[in-house]
């Protein structure tokens, strides 16, 4: 087996992989956001704005790649990024506050 | 680079246990205080162990990041709710597709697989970040809440379609001409736009689910990219939450998912036929409805969109206060579509001070109209309408309601008799056991209160 078949066959198995961990966590996601109750929906969809703010993970990499106008693309999707995850905790916070028993 | 991996995994478990913790009002907020360390040990972890960081560029964009968004999650009324969720995803695919384009220009490990995922996170990320733009505007009054229809629009946006298609598959294949790339960009945002201006102002709970849903797909995608565990794992989540929540949207109208898409409700005014006969209503001074209600024992109340239109959500919460100390049951019918987004009308409420006890779902309610005594309609039409359930003719037939009318006594509050969303008479209004009560809903409860305590 030369290099490059290598490099294929590691490539397979990490995208196999990845969409293992894909297909999961969709089941996971389906199972548990059906348990979440009417009553919470609008903070169970800020709170999960504040989590697909995850792609600021992304942004952070983003920043080091190469430098010039990729550059520019980080800066910009780390504020977006941090938009989400600062206000959407933060939002979601608020609201869950105001959901008080008798 | 395996303790990173390992953060990811631990970070992506806080997030599924906040989650978790979202099943009950009462664990909740820690809950969203769980996910929120989960976030933290993700960037944090990202910070640390990634070479060649650029950190006086992550440090300004978060510090803006982090003003803005603080700025709107303090400032943001409850009714704007919708609005700031829209543009939030919009922000959250803006970020993603954003990602793919850095990595694009500056490709760190190039394969097909890694182009692929690129094309599919700026699609579905720009795409994202358009359509929620437009439907911030709907929401916000920026654009006309009305469906936007033109001649050729669908064969417009299957036109679009196609060239995406092509054009992303020559993003990926295509070699060293970066045109195809941006074309794409150029292209999924257009579509972003065409694909959300037809449709109506009242179908943007649908919508705003499903751009949250886009969101999520967005940042997975991105993970794909990236080969990173983290993104994968919380967009797939933030991706199935986003169309759980759309399915239950869809089923609350009756309506399928491309009916709300491509149907532009609300456009045709429906104008009433010569044999459709004029209902006849009868209507009661708030000073009849505080007798019917003093002799009543159980009271259920149906909030609309209407009632947090004319913020009577306080006055509202004042009257069944008072209506309890009399010794009254009262419980508040919330129909799945009542308000502007999934559990809107919930929050409305909560931010009143209601007790979540109180709030019943659909299900939960619709056995206790039978045994109850009085129904009181504030600021909602179409989910109250009986002809939902036998009319077949009517374009709400199907479609699951409140069953009011099975209550002793119908109390309905409306400034007018214009018909609701659906631009349809509702019979409800003219049955026998239903009294109208004309005026502004904040105006008519403060009376009310004023008559209940003079009684």
């Amino acid at each position: 087996m030369d290099m490059i078949e290598i490099v294929q066959q590691l490539e397979a198995e990490n995208m196999i992989y990845i969409l293992t961990v894909f297909i999961l966590a969709i089941f996971v996601g389906n199972e548990i956001i059906s348990k979440v109750p009417h009553t919470l929906h609008t903070p169970l969809m800020s709170g999960s704005n504040a989590i697909s703010g995850i792609a600021v993970v992304g942004a952070i990499i983003a920043t080091k790649e190469g430098g010039g106008l990729g550059t520019w693309f980080g800066l910009i999707a780390v504020i977006f990024a941090t938009v989400n995850v600062v206000g959407g905790f933060m939002v979601t916070d608020r609201m869950l506050k105001m959901f008080k028993r008798k | 680079m395996e303790y990173t991996n390992i953060a990811y995994v631990f970070a992506a478990i806080l997030f599924i246990l906040g989650i978790k913790r979202l099943s009950s009002p009462k664990t909740a907020r820690s809950g969203n205080t769980v996910a929120s360390m989960g976030m933290l040990i993700a960037i944090v972890a990202t910070l640390v162990s990634f070479d060649l960081l650029d950190f006086q560029t992550i440090a300004i964009g978060m510090i803006i990041g982090t003003i803005i968004g603080a700025f709107f999650a303090i400032k943001v009324d409850m009714t704007q709710m919708p609005q700031m969720v829209a543009i939030f995803n919009g922000f959250g695919g803006g970020a993603s597709a954003l990602v793919a384009a850095a990595e694009y220009l500056n490709p760190a490990n190039p394969s097909t697989f890694n182009s692929a995922t690129i094309a599919i996170s700026v699609f579905v990320g720009t795409l994202t970040f358009t359509g929620s733009f437009i439907a911030f505007g709907k929401l916000q009054g920026f654009v006309s809440g009305r469906p936007i229809v033109f001649t050729g629009q669908k064969l417009l946006n299957a036109l679009i379609a196609i060239s995406l298609v092509f054009l992303g598959t020559y993003s990926v294949i295509g070699g060293e001409t970066d045109s195809y790339f941006y074309g794409l960009v150029a292209l999924s945002a257009l579509i972003g736009i065409t694909l959300t201006i037809p449709i109506g102002g009242a179908d943007m709970p649908v919508v705003i689910s499903l751009l949250n849903s886009y969101s999520g797909v967005a940042a997975a995608a991105t993970g794909f990219v990236l080969m990173n565990n983290g993104l994968i794992i919380a967009g797939a989540l933030v991706g199935a939450s986003g169309l759980i929540l759309t399915k239950i949207m869809c089923k609350g109208m009756n309506r399928s998912l491309a009916n709300v898409i491509f149907g532009a409700v609300g456009l045709k005014q429906v104008t009433p036929s010569g044999d459709e006969k004029q209902i006849q209503v009868k209507s009661a001074s708030t000073e009849e409805v505080a007798m019917i209600l003093e002799s009543a024992e159980k009271i259920i109340i149906v909030p609309g969109y209407g009632l947090a239109v004319a913020q009577a959500q306080h006055a509202l919460r004042e009257v069944a206060d008072f209506l309890e100390k009399m010794g009254k049951k009262v419980l508040y019918a919330i129909h799945p579509v009542a308000g502007r987004m999934p559990g809107h009308m919930n929050v409305l409420l909560a931010e009143a001070n209601v007790p979540y006890e109180q709030l019943l779902d659909l299900e939960q309610v619709n056995p206790e109209f039978e045994t109850c005594d009085v129904a009181i309609v504030l600021g909602a039409n179409d989910v109250v309408n009986p002809a939902a359930r036998h009319d077949t003719s009517s374009p709400i037939y199907g479609m699951p309601i409140l069953d009011v009318d099975k209550a002793k006594t119908v109390l309905v509050n409306k400034r007018t008799m214009n018909p609701g969303f659906a631009g349809i008479q509702n019979e409800l209004f003219g049955f026998d056991n239903t009294l109208m009560v004309f005026g502004d809903a904040k105006a008519v409860l403060l009376d009310l209160h004023k008559d209940l305590k003079e009684l």
